[in-house]
């Protein structure tokens, strides 16, 4: 999910004229094609073609066997309406996302504005917050299987004294995926709250402090129209990790109990490599794809608009 | 003063309800089965290092590491390559293919790689590197190169050219130039690049586990999910795989941590 961790793709300045004369001029010699042609070549073969190669089978029957397929027009996506199994996957994959992305931007905010006062533990606290970032997430998601134990003596409910069957009841497992993924993650939104609170000048708070702006006004009026990047990166990061998450769900419950925790991600999955149903499979995986673009493509003309508003 | 003093014992005690988990993880992996199923929350008394050696072994963890260490390294070094050379023509050329490359690696960053899987699958699989070190480095060099190169020609875009016109005056070639002058200067950028893609490489499960399942050549994620699967019960033994397997990430981290953290954080000035 790293791949996505940058929302402003430099502004693309149309080359500048060659000025006449000095280096400028001497400087208009652009470098050869050929500096980007293994990456294109490596890129082209790796992602490019898989990807194009995806949209065609998501039309055919193939089985993954051989060469055999037909076409089968809207087949599959018409199939895929009647398939309770996918359909629960969409919802559930957007609830999950839903929540990812409220707790988890939340938490890491409030946990931003903690670190970025003046303590004397910030930098342990930081460093703390920010560790299970760079952990496996199917490794924390077996710690977290644990620490859902049912049993009420240990983990998470001999902690708090409670009696919750946190992944084996499907009325609840979702929101403990949900747990586990906030847990991991809440200090990737913090680190990049953080950039963002350091980058409101002093000087503006030490002004509207000047014209009487309490704690609330001045982080109201001041500090979040100033956090507008990095909410919009926190925002797309975690909307797209949420929509593709399969790591912990695949560790930490395959799915279950029933489809009740299914995501787009765990069931295109399982049409492929356990059921062989290939064609249908990137039927699935077009339908993600198609939800991950529309909503980068909201998300960035929205949060745009309000960056530049603000 | 006493706000901040408040605001201190709130963070703290949110910091020690946050690593809870972990006491569990590291708790667990020092007791014996009994120690675990009559005092599950309690401090472990004695403390054992039974479950280590066991769990290297069984979880094959030395021959994990040493692929995890080849296929991350390897595919940082193609990706630090391939990247900053696209990306040197990709920011300095005037013309539409320049353009129109540049958009079209970044359409890798909105495509889910799940799109691709299955022909990638085959595409590798065809090409006999099913279960291989260079199956793996390829598609991750593939797969983090629009992100790569997408930083790289932010960062060269900012530069000055002059540095590298200077060189070209002198008598370089543009891939003089680059190499020696305009590559050494993009040492920031490089340690973004590396950090993000190491943590991403270094972890990814999904595609490892469907290349090199079975093959001997796993990785660590795809060693500790296999290890887990088969000794689910004995939770003492299983976290201490963890823990050994978390471990050496954890570790880089801790000693680069203001290098990590201001990768990670940095997408806001890319």
């Amino acid at each position: 999910m790293t791949h996505l961790t940058v929302d402003k793709p430099p502004r693309s300045r149309p080359a500048p004229a060659a000025r006449p004369g000095g280096l400028r001029r001497f400087s208009a010699s652009s470098p050869s094609w050929l500096f980007a042609a293994p990456a294109l070549l490596v890129y082209a073969a790796v992602v490019l073609y898989p990807a194009a190669a995806g949209v065609v089978y998501a039309f055919t029957d193939w089985s993954g066997i051989g060469q055999d397929m037909s076409f089968v027009g809207a087949a599959n996506f018409l199939a895929l309406l009647d398939d309770e199994q996918a359909m629960g996957s969409i919802g559930n994959t957007l609830l999950l996302t839903l929540a990812i992305v409220a707790v988890q931007n939340g938490v890491g905010l409030l946990l931003a504005l903690g670190v970025h006062a003046r303590l004397r533990s910030r930098a342990v606290l930081r460093v703390v917050f920010f560790s299970p970032v760079v952990v496996s997430p199917v490794m924390v998601a077996f710690l977290w299987k644990y620490v859902y134990n049912p049993d009420p003596s240990a983990g998470l409910n001999g902690l708090l004294g409670l009696r919750i069957d946190w992944l084996g009841d499907p009325s609840v497992a979702l929101w403990s995926i949900a747990g586990m993924v906030v847990w991991q993650y809440a200090g990737y939104s913090m680190v990049i709250f953080l950039a963002g609170l350091e980058g409101v000048p002093k000087e503006l708070h030490e002004a509207a402090m000047i014209d009487g702006a309490g704690t609330f006004q001045r982080f109201r009026y001041v500090t979040w129209p100033m956090l507008a990047p990095a909410v919009t990166i926190n925002l797309m990061l975690s909307t797209i990790g949420g929509l593709k998450l399969f790591d912990q769900v695949f560790a930490a419950t395959n799915g279950g109990p029933g489809y009740a925790t299914e995501t787009l991600s765990t069931v295109l999955y399982k049409q492929a490599f356990v059921f062989g149903k290939f064609g249908y499979s990137t039927a699935i995986a077009l339908v993600l794809a198609l939800f991950v673009a529309a909503v980068s493509l909201v998300q960035i003309s929205y949060l745009r608009s309000r960056e530049v508003a603000s | 003063m006493r706000r901040t003093f408040v605001l201190e014992i709130v963070m703290v005690a949110v910091a020690v309800a946050f690593m809870f988990p972990v006491y569990i993880l590291i708790s667990l992996s020092l007791k014996d089965p009994a120690q675990i199923s009559q005092t599950p929350l309690a401090l472990p008394a004695p403390p054992t290092l039974d479950n280590f050696g066991k769990a290297w072994s069984a979880a094959a963890l030395g021959p994990s590491l040493v692929n995890s260490t080849v296929i991350t390294v390897v595919s940082l070094v193609a990706l630090v390559a391939l990247g900053s050379f696209a990306a040197y023509f990709l920011a300095r050329a005037h013309s539409r293919l320049g353009y129109g490359l540049y958009i079209l690696f970044l359409l890798g960053i909105v495509l889910p790689f799940q799109l691709g899987m299955i022909p990638l699958y085959e595409l590798v699989n065809d090409l006999g590197l099913l279960g291989t070190h260079t199956g793996m480095i390829l598609f991750y060099t593939g797969i983090q190169l629009p992100f790569t190169v997408f930083l790289y020609t932010g960062f060269i875009r900012a530069l000055p050219r002059d540095y590298a016109s200077a060189a070209q005056i002198d008598g370089a070639s543009h891939l003089t130039a680059f190499t020696r002058v305009v590559f050494p200067l993009l040492r920031p950028i490089t340690g973004t690049v590396l950090i993000l893609n190491a943590v991403f490489v270094w972890n990814d499960f999904f595609t490892p586990l469907l290349y090199l399942g079975g093959s001997g050549f796993e990785t660590v994620p795809v060693s500790v999910f296999a290890f887990v699967g088969q000794y689910v019960s004995d939770h003492g033994l299983v976290f201490a795989g963890l823990v050994l397997g978390a471990l050496p990430i954890v570790l880089i981290f801790l000693l680069l941590q203001r290098y990590v953290i201001k990768g990670f954080s940095s997408g806001l000035k890319g």
